[in-house]
């Protein structure tokens, strides 16, 4: 038997359900895992290991005593952590920020609030980009997380802690936030699933906002199979969240036959271009083959306006952003520099406080809305992005599903592009779109490059059709098994 | 000299009288409470909190406009109007600005005349600082309170129609319950546009702001003053520059605050975090039929229908439940409206202010009224105990009849017994007597009242005087 810090998502729901395993076993084993691995990754701010422990006992002791199994909470102790731009009611919050240190929230996220009300004990928060601006977690202010299959490179970002740990087995599933890629991006630098769900379709209520017309919860775990099993739990109308849709949220079965007949699948040409690495693309091409092996049909079709993807998005999320981060100014919560007078305790404490890339995009975002320049930037913006909506109708009436690369390289060296945040940005073009378009996405692995690192595909989706996404990505991994393997790491 | 004109234009902001608030499910009334003690994580902007829209303090804002006669946009979105300062949470406000609730609509004067409203919209009050002793405090109670903007368009001429305009917003946001309208409490506060020009041009002259004129007799001298420095630099060749102003009410004059070079930019963009505000077209209708006879509506159906005079109109249409009670006074009396008009404003009015009752308090109820004016038509009693009766009515809470039963307030019905009194009296006093019919005639009002002291006021003072006349002059 696999040990069981290896086993995914549903079987430990499946054995603990089947009383074949305890939550305390279960949650005793990751915790160890975390304990012998955290210290080279640091794929967490914040580990809760005494409570967590003393929820899964109390997790087993519920189980015990029931007369009907049925009525238990269906997640009931199964272990995950939460990045740390998410509150926890209780758990400190820091957003990978110093403006937020030391701040604990009094209430959860409603995503964190379904998944413990599911019976999800949560062992802690994982690393980010400070408030979630990064495609590396290298903007933590509390240091960069580690890739698991190689230490010297990044993970990606922002959602790089959670990533991280679910590759590393530290934990069987974790909530990222996406808003340009920040969930798929690491998922597919560490070889694990990462599902973006259609804006609307999960609150973001106690997501600590960054670009709020983009902002999504998403999740990072070992199978799309599990993506499929959490997805339920987090999705729906959220009255705290007006945002969200009030679209029935559809009961995910997934088909133990990988049949895709009648599936047609678009390969958009503006994502295999100059500057994607030819492993990548080999790989890439090679999944969607497979796809077609399993019955789907692919065509080529055209996005046109993706290369216009970094602009726009590095208009509207900083613009978004800049007011959103006005709220940190050191008078009601997080630590506060004092100063001579009102003006000087704000300066200094978003000055010192606040990194250089998330004080870069404020400044970005500040600029793009000044009277004289909104116009030019963001209302012309804002108009380009309906047109990225306007490719994926257009796409959509063609095609069912869109395959192609989640980044143009795999995990790159950490250090080898914060001194050039302009190729940090590149590195969100193919994740970009989703967002600015509001549709959902699904990363998993589909091969390794000669280094041993992994690579993703994405498959996009039309709003609210993210089992679409699950039944494909499902069907692929039943058949391959590029998701099962583990980075190497030696405890 | 050149004869000059004021123009003036008004920006309002009424603070709405919903339970919650407009983004969140604190009271939204939180006058006198301990600072900090009606806030939550939405209101002082905890990262991850979003706002969500108050429904009432939607409808209350339609109620207004439709009230105004302004077009409701059937689409409107939010927008987030950004400023650091400590007692704004989010470092942004959130408010509407491109597409606004409502756009056009007036408001009539006295005379008739219509006051342009040029647009309306809804956003959240900012918290309270306060400066001591050289330290700063911040109550966040009031964030996110709902309010009503409402910007006039340049049509007032002179600091009483502003001061009007303003007297007659506030009795109309009371009239349809939108705003409690206290504007010692800052449920309405004004800030006041001006410019002159010389009489006759159409052309806009630079216009200045005075902030914060939040009382109705504020508005006269802090806007008198103002008019009178624009023209006297204007008179010396001087240019008029866009300052902000505002009052110092320790000595009571004008202070410049700041000119125009500390202009804000607000940096506006459309509310990621609400949806598009659309206003369903049956909501709307329901508001509409929903409204209330508006007070100057009101005011000129009572002149026509019961035939009183604009004063008494006006001041009976002040408040709805006045003019409800008024109106349920007059059906329950069938009487002419008239004596129900002077009681009501003689007598129920001072009573309720003497005693600072509120309409929940008053046991003179209309019935009770229009039972004490149907007793004085009976010649039950006279016209003048309902003086004393009034009080009574109130204190003891009991119909009318039986407080005049218990307190012997009816007049002697016995002509005889009176005759009698009033001989007695003219008998007891022959020296008045005699003066009297020496020709000082003045003092049968002296007489009169001598029987009326004895009578307790009970006799019929018309009947009193004629037997006297009799007996004096007989």
């Amino acid at each position: 038997m696999k040990p069981l810090w290896q086993w995914n998502l549903t079987d430990i729901v499946q054995a603990l359900h089947r009383g074949e395993v305890s939550s305390e076993e279960v949650t005793r084993a990751f915790l160890e895992r975390i304990q012998a691995l955290e210290p080279r990754i640091h794929a967490f701010l914040h580990l809760e290991p005494e409570a967590a422990l003393h929820q899964a006992r109390e997790a087993d002791r519920r189980r015990a005593k029931t007369q009907d199994p049925d009525t238990l909470p269906p997640l009931l102790g199964v272990p995950m952590a939460v990045k740390d731009v998410l509150t926890v009611r209780g758990m400190p919050c820091t957003c990978g920020s110093r403006i937020l240190e030391g701040f604990v929230p009094p209430y959860n996220a409603t995503t964190v609030q379904r998944l413990l009300d599911a019976g999800v004990i949560i062992l802690g928060k994982t690393n980010t980009d400070e408030f979630a601006m990064g495609s590396s977690t290298e903007n933590s202010a509390y240091g960069p997380t580690r890739n698991p299959w190689d230490l010297s490179r990044v993970p990606g970002g922002s959602s790089g802690g959670s990533a991280a740990a679910v590759a590393a087995r530290m934990v069987p599933a974790a909530l990222g936030t996406d808003t340009g890629g920040s969930v798929r991006q690491p998922a597919a630098f560490c070889g694990v699933t990462g599902f973006k769900p259609t804006y609307g379709r999960v609150s973001r209520y106690g997501l600590v906002a960054y670009g709020s017309s983009l902002d999504t919860v998403g999740t990072l775990t070992q199978t799309v199979a599990d993506a499929a099993l959490l997805f339920p739990y987090l999705a729906g109308f959220d009255p705290r969240d007006a945002t969200t849709m009030d679209v029935p949220v559809p009961e995910v079965v997934l088909s133990q036959e990988p049949d895709l007949r009648g599936l047609r699948v678009g390969v958009p040409r503006e994502y295999f271009v100059e500057g994607v690495h030819p492993q990548v693309e080999a790989a890439v091409h090679a999944a969607i083959r497979h796809l077609e092996s399993l019955g789907a049909e692919v065509q080529e079709i055209s996005l046109p306006h993706t290369p216009y993807a970094v602009p726009v998005y590095y208009i509207i999320a900083p613009s978004e952003a800049s007011a959103n981060l006005a709220r940190y100014d050191g008078i009601r919560y997080g630590p506060r520099i004092q100063g001579e007078t009102m003006w000087d305790i704000f300066f200094k404490t978003r000055g010192r406080l606040f990194g250089p890339e998330v004080k870069r995009r404020i400044m970005l975002g500040t600029y793009a809305l000044s009277a004289g320049y909104y116009d030019a930037y963001y209302a012309k913006a804002q108009k380009v992005r309906t047109l990225f909506r306007r490719d994926f109708e257009r796409a959509f009436r063609e095609v069912d599903l869109i395959a192609a690369p989640v980044a143009p390289s795999t995990a790159f060296p950490l250090g080898s592009k914060t001194q050039d945040p302009l190729a940090m940005y590149l590195e969100d073009i193919f994740t970009l779109p989703a967002n600015l378009a509001g549709i959902p996405g699904l990363a998993f692995p589909v091969g390794f490059d000669q280094d041993g690192l992994p690579i993703g595909m994405q498959l996009m989706a039309p709003p609210f059709q993210e089992s679409r996404l699950f039944a494909v990505g499902h069907a692929y991994q039943s058949t391959t098994d590029w998701h099962t393997r583990v980075p190497p790491l030696h405890p | 000299m050149t004869a000059y004109e004021a123009v003036i234009g008004l920006e309002i902001h009424i603070q709405l009288n919903t339970r919650s608030k407009i983004f969140c499910s604190c009271s939204a009334d939180p006058w006198l409470a301990e600072p900090n003690t009606h806030i939550c994580p939405v209101c002082t902007g905890h990262p991850g909190v979003l706002p969500v829209l108050n429904r009432a303090a939607v409808e209350k804002a339609l109620r207004l406009a439709l009230a105004l006669d302004a077009r409701v946009a059937p689409v409107s979105y939010f927008a987030r109007k950004n400023y650091f300062y400590p007692d704004l949470p989010k470092g942004y406000q959130i408010s509407q600005y491109d597409q606004p609730l409502a756009t056009g609509g007036a408001l009539p004067l006295e005379d008739g005349r219509r006051i342009r409203i040029h647009r309306l919209h809804l956003e959240e009050d900012a918290g309270k600082t306060r400066r001591e002793a050289g330290r700063r405090y911040i109550d966040f109670n009031r964030c996110g309170v709902p309010l009503i903007e409402l910007v006039t368009e340049p049509d007032l001429r002179s600091p009483e129609e502003a001061a009007q305009f303003l007297e007659r917003l506030r009795q109309l946001v009371r009239w349809l319950d939108v705003s409690k309208g206290h504007m010692e409490r800052g449920h309405i506060r004004c800030d006041v546009n001006v410019s002159v020009r010389p009489k006759g041009s159409t052309a806009l002259g630079q216009k200045t702001e005075i902030k914060n004129v939040n009382l109705i007799d504020l508005m006269r001298p802090a806007v008198e003053q103002e008019i009178r420095r624009q023209i006297e630099v204007l008179e010396a060749g001087g240019e008029i520059e866009p300052w902000t102003l505002e009052w110092d009410e320790h000595a009571r004059v004008l202070r410049k605050m700041r000119g125009k070079e500390t202009e804000a930019d607000y940096r506006y963009f459309r509310e990621p975090d609400l949806l598009p505000l659309e206003i369903d077209r049956a909501w709307l209708d329901e508001i509409a039929a929903s409204l209330p006879e508006l007070p100057w509506e009101r005011a000129k159906r009572f002149q026509e229908e019961y035939g009183l005079t604009e004063y008494d109109a006006r001041v009976l249409t002040g408040e709805r439940a006045l003019a409800d009670y008024f109106e349920a006074a007059v059906q329950a009396y069938r009487g002419p409206a008239k004596a129900v008009a002077n009681l009501v404003i003689n007598q129920v009015l001072r009573l309720m202010n003497e005693q600072k009752l509120t309409w929940e308090d008053l046991r003179v109820t209309p019935a009770r009224l229009a039972a004490m004016l149907q007793l004085v038509d009976a010649g039950v009693i006279h016209k003048n105990a309902l003086k004393k009766l009034v009080p009574l009515v109130q204190a003891r809470d009991q119909d009318p009849k039986a407080i005049v039963e218990a307190e012997g307030l009816a007049q002697m019905q016995d002509t005889a017994a009176l005759e009698a009194l009033c001989a007695r009296i003219v008998a007891e006093h022959p020296e008045e007597a005699a003066k009297y019919r020496a020709g000082k005639t003045g003092l049968l009002g002296w007489f009169v009242g001598q029987v009326m002291r004895e009578t307790r006021g009970r006799a019929n003072p018309k009947e009193v005087q004629a037997i006297l006349r009799r007996l004096l002059e007989g």
